[in-house]
């Protein structure tokens, strides 16, 4: 490839050769340095050997006028040449001002956030208040959708982290419980957590990474397609329409899911107790004596209040998404990560509350 | 003066279904050449031909000597495409579009490469809106700013789709205006697809007209002279606002 070249003597650069963006790379800095070495005298560039003379190479010539500070004649350009640089001075813009940093504007910006999700979870509890005067705007196949992408499609996902989540737990809780003679009683360990604690908290992180941030992805979408906008505009709440039936769909969805995890973790833990050498029957015996339909209710609801929450943080994070590509994607992963924080803050609030009430 | 672009018999079919066929004009260095027609009739395939996204099913098409289909890389050094939409990129801001070509294909050193992105932004008026990304200006914004990336590396040959789509009058004024004082300051040849009869009247040193009913070029020529004396009924039609 054909570059530019560059030739100094006193007051003078001669520049030849193609003044064009991929012909000027290597010199640009060379030639800035001395003109700008050149001092405060007078300047010659001379650029009657440029084979081309384009926009970029105008861009270099400016740049070279602004390095040196005084005068600068441009010798040897074409009419064309000439007329470009011409109107390259003209618009030229000047160098854009700093932005000044603003005291206290973290805080700020983290006010706002909580202003738009406050803002957000208000606007759910007018949309569930007003639901009866509104249920036009709840659409059943829409409902069947959600609950069946968010449902039934991650059942296979479920079944396969239950199943190995008990087998690992057994494990890791059978060695070291063996030396004091207690493995059978890995049964019981196992069994309440899973009731208690696994299978709802594993449900809901999986509900987030799938769903809260399909939900984000999907109203992010709309949102940056103004989708949304059009809602408003015809008068339709996009809390009733959107979120409602998302909201409805994971929480219905969820119990089916944590006992399925239940169901799965169980059956991976007995498979490794099997392989210890303890009869089945020893260890239904273990599980029904531990645990009871108080523990596996917990659960349950518990798993009910997490769905809610992701499938609320979810959704927020598309509804409130900005503008452009990015957005979606900022979205989603907001949706994950408030929807995982949200739940283990729950599940925090929970053991208080549980141990509080003596359940 | 010489010819620039070259399309040679070309026809486009999807299917059983054709879009034109047999399509011949030539531009020439320098010129504003305006692909124009009704809805359907093709002109956004035709441009998506010469820039190489689409090959055509008959005929030959070249710019500066390169065939289109066997040289791409080769014409796609000495293109800048406007795409209708803009087309720019919504997670980089106005100057960082600018500069990711010059980035790529130039050896410039990043302030250079910041000052010249700078400089066509400024070509185009929007020397204020750099730093903003494209969600953050208007439509009309964002072609100016689609243009000045087209520009990026001062190619000799511009292909504009639809350029003034969408936009109000004013605004699609001073969009015509920029072509024009583009053409003048930097001397390369443009092809704009367009069906806005003030910007063709405005622009077009000459133009094709396609008909989708036709299936090909109805009328070739300066778009004064079409408009004033074409015996075609369609071409007519289209420069008087005419019904059929």
């Amino acid at each position: 490839m054909v570059v530019a070249t560059m030739r100094v003597s006193p007051g003078v650069i001669a520049l030849s050769g193609p003044l064009s963006a991929r012909g000027i790379g290597r010199l640009w800095e060379h030639a800035v340095s001395a003109a700008r070495e050149a001092g405060g005298g007078a300047l010659k560039v001379d650029v009657s050997g440029a084979t081309v003379l384009d926009t970029s190479g105008a861009a270099l010539l400016l740049a070279l006028e602004a390095g040196h500070g005084g005068a600068v004649e441009i010798a040897g350009a074409d009419q064309h040449g000439v007329a470009l640089i011409a109107q390259m001075r003209k618009v030229k813009p000047a160098k854009p001002a700093a932005q000044p940093a603003k005291a206290g504007a973290s805080g700020l910006a983290w006010l706002a956030v909580a202003r738009i999700r406050l803002e957000f979870f208000g606007a759910m509890v007018l949309a569930l208040l007003a639901l009866p005067a509104k249920r036009r705007f709840l659409r059943g196949a829409d409902f069947a959708r959600i609950a069946e992408r968010a449902g039934l499609q991650a059942l296979p996902l479920v079944i396969m982290l239950g199943f190995l989540i008990g087998m690992i737990l057994a494990f890791q809780s059978a060695v070291p419980m063996r030396k004091f003679g207690a493995d059978l009683y890995v049964a019981n360990l196992v069994a309440i957590s899973l009731f208690r604690e696994l299978g709802p908290l594993l449900v809901a992180v999986i509900l987030a990474g799938r769903t809260g941030s399909a939900f984000a992805a999907e109203l992010g979408t709309m949102q940056v397609n103004e989708e949304i906008a059009a809602l408003t505009t015809m008068g339709i709440d996009p809390e009733t329409m959107l979120v409602l039936p998302r909201m409805g769909a994971a929480m219905l969805i969820m119990p089916a899911l944590v006992v399925t995890m239940d169901i799965a973790g169980l059956i991976g833990m007995v498979a490794v107790l099997m392989v210890f050498g303890f009869p089945l029957s020893a260890i239904s015996a273990q599980i029904t004596a531990s645990s009871g339909p108080a523990d596996f209710l917990q659960g349950l609801v518990k798993g009910v209040i997490f769905a809610a929450a992701v499938a609320l943080i979810g959704c927020r994070a598309g509804l409130t998404a900005g503008h452009g590509p990015r957005a979606v994607g900022e979205a989603a992963t907001s949706a994950v990560v408030g929807g995982i924080v949200a739940t283990v803050l729950l599940d925090g609030l929970f053991a208080v509350l549980i141990y509080r009430l003596r359940l | 003066m010489g010819t620039v672009i070259s399309v040679e018999g070309v026809g486009q079919r999807f299917g059983s279904r054709t879009i034109f066929k047999d399509v011949t004009f030539d531009v020439q260095e320098g010129e504003i050449f305006v692909v124009l027609g009704g809805s359907g009739c093709g002109k956004s395939t035709l441009l998506k031909q010469m820039i190489g996204l689409l090959t055509p099913s008959a005929g030959k098409i070249t710019i500066a000597g390169h065939d289109v289909v066997r040289d791409i890389d080769a014409v796609r050094r000495i293109i800048g495409v406007m795409f209708q939409s803009g087309a720019l990129f919504g997670s980089m801001n106005l100057l960082d579009n600018i500069t990711l070509p010059l980035s790529v294909f130039t050896d410039l050193p990043a302030t250079a490469r910041v000052e010249v992105a700078r400089m066509k932004l400024a070509l185009v008026g929007l020397a204020d809106a750099a730093l903003l990304l494209p969600a953050e200006i208007s439509g009309g914004m964002a072609k100016r700013a689609a243009i000045a990336r087209a520009l990026a590396l001062d190619p000799p040959v511009l292909l504009l789709d639809e350029p003034s789509a969408g936009l109000d009058p004013i605004t699609c004024a001073g969009l015509d205006q920029l072509i024009l004082d583009l053409r003048d300051t930097l001397g390369a040849t443009f092809v704009v697809v367009t069906h806005e009869l003030p910007s063709i009247l405005a622009i077009a040193d000459r133009c094709v007209m396609l008909d989708s009913a036709a299936q090909g070029v109805i009328a070739l020529g300066r778009p004064k002279e079409l408009r004033d004396s074409s015996t075609v009924p369609v071409v007519r039609a289209f420069f008087n606002r005419e019904t059929l």
